[in-house]
């Protein structure tokens, strides 16, 4: 298993560095030669962006981050000054710190709500990560955002949220994993999706627990769509990742950097540098071109402007 | 075709005896090793397990507080710990490292450093 993994890694490794000097940008490219998106009916083909957040942590102090009662906000402040304005934003889980407490969960999880309403952009979708959700499973999360796991759709593509944190034990559990094939069955196999969750659905590292228990049961009824990518938090780094033809993006975390996979004994987060503040934190623009139905081009944005 | 079936009977049954002699043997000579680990928030006791490659071991749980897990993925193997009652793992590492096992049941503020060591040698 780790030896296909670093197989896996090393491909896509490869096709990334090819791009990785267009100055932080990424293109990402699955299947070629798919060109009937624009005459799927019923979708509006256009070009749209949308901003990743993810691994905010409200509520989090310590060393690793001494601004962290800052850090959001300033990304709300970039994100709210980018040129473009973004079709949505997305935040992919541990929107708060865990902590023991249920009265402690809600009031961080009020006081996060009241800096991401700063968002110019109302069109936010969030979901939970384990420190949210995991202890309650999720009921703190749901009174203030509702459902943990969901699907919308944007111009033509399909996004699908699904929950592997509300479940303490980082599983999807049977009756979502029901409720995803009956959203995929509604969807032509062509049809470009999206998949938001927070923790890998793949073995990334599961030594760390980066991994979702029944995550290769969604990537099977996944796989049997030709275009789907899943976007994720969790592991608080850039991340690329192949199984099959679906790419996996991890994204930063505005809280702290963890170590890349199995690169230190523990788990414990990258220390914060004096020298670089806000060093390995930031946040994600991912821009759909409607013409190319795989392709979505990734920027990853530093917390501070500029 | 009659014959080979037969002697594959026959060299089962003496593989089979021979096991149940061996095992007997080794049951009487050094009884196989059980490991005591203890769960509570957020830690495991022992926290650093020392085993020998290819000796098969039994690890026991327990827990003092709430439901844990204990993952041991370069060996594929895991249990979940109920608080009142004991988990076993009996297994033979069949490799020798140092390998990383951890809480897998999310269960508090502090549950990220649920973790711990097996050694083997
Ligand atoms: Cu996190």
């Amino acid at each position: 298993m780790k030896q296909a993994h670093a197989g896996a890694q090393a491909i896509s490794r490869r096709s990334f560095l090819r791009l990785a000097g267009l100055g932080g940008a990424i293109y990402v490219s699955g299947l070629s030669g798919w060109s009937s998106a624009a005459a799927l009916p019923g979708g509006a083909n256009e070009d749209f962006f949308f901003i990743q957040l993810s691994d905010t942590h409200w509520g989090f102090e310590g060393a690793p981050n001494p601004d962290a009662h800052g850090t959001l906000q300033k990304a709300v402040a970039a994100v709210n000054s980018l040129e473009q304005v973004p079709d949505f934003i997305v935040f992919t889980g541990d929107l708060t710190h865990t902590t023991d407490d249920p009265q402690e969960r809600r009031q961080r999880l009020r006081e996060f709500k009241d800096i991401a309403a700063g968002l110019k952009v109302k069109n936010v979708h969030f979901m939970p990560g384990e420190h949210d959700a995991s202890l309650d499973h999720g009921e703190a999360y749901q009174e203030f955002f509702g459902k943990t796991h969901y699907s919308f759709a944007h111009k033509g593509v399909n996004f699908i949220v699904i929950d592997n944190v509300s479940d303490p034990t980082g599983a999807i559990g049977e009756t979502q994993l029901a409720w995803l094939a009956d959203e995929l069955r509604q969807l032509p196999p062509q049809a470009r999706i999206v998949v938001f969750t927070h923790r890998p659905l793949f073995d990334l590292y599961p030594q760390w627990d980066w991994a979702t228990r029944d995550g290769a049961k969604a990537v099977e009824l996944l796989q049997a769509h030709a275009n789907v990518t899943v976007f994720y938090g969790h592991i608080h780094q850039e991340h690329h990742h192949m199984t099959g033809h679906i790419a996996h993006h991890a994204a930063k975390s505005l809280i702290f950097p963890l170590p890349a996979p199995g690169s230190q004994p523990k788990r414990t987060p990258l220390p914060w540098d004096d020298a670089y503040p806000y060093r390995g934190l930031g946040y994600r623009q991912v821009a759909a071109e409607a013409a190319k139905p795989m392709d979505y081009q990734l920027t990853e944005l530093p917390v501070l402007k500029g | 075709m009659d014959i080979h079936h037969k002697r594959r009977l026959l060299l089962a049954g003496a593989a089979a005896g021979g096991l149940a002699v061996a095992t007997r043997l080794v049951l009487a000579q050094t009884p196989e090793r059980v490991i005591k680990i203890v769960a509570k928030k957020f830690d495991f006791t022992p926290g650093e397990i020392r085993l020998k490659k290819n000796q098969p071991v039994t690890l026991e749980f327990t827990t003092l507080d709430v439901v844990m897990g204990f993952n041991l993925p370069d060996f594929a193997i895991r249990t979940d710990i109920l608080p009142g009652a004991t988990s076993r793992l009996r297994f033979t590492p069949d490799k020798s490292g140092e390998f990383p096992f951890h809480c897998d049941v999310f269960c508090g503020s502090g549950h990220e450093s649920m973790t711990g060591t097996v050694i083997v040698t």
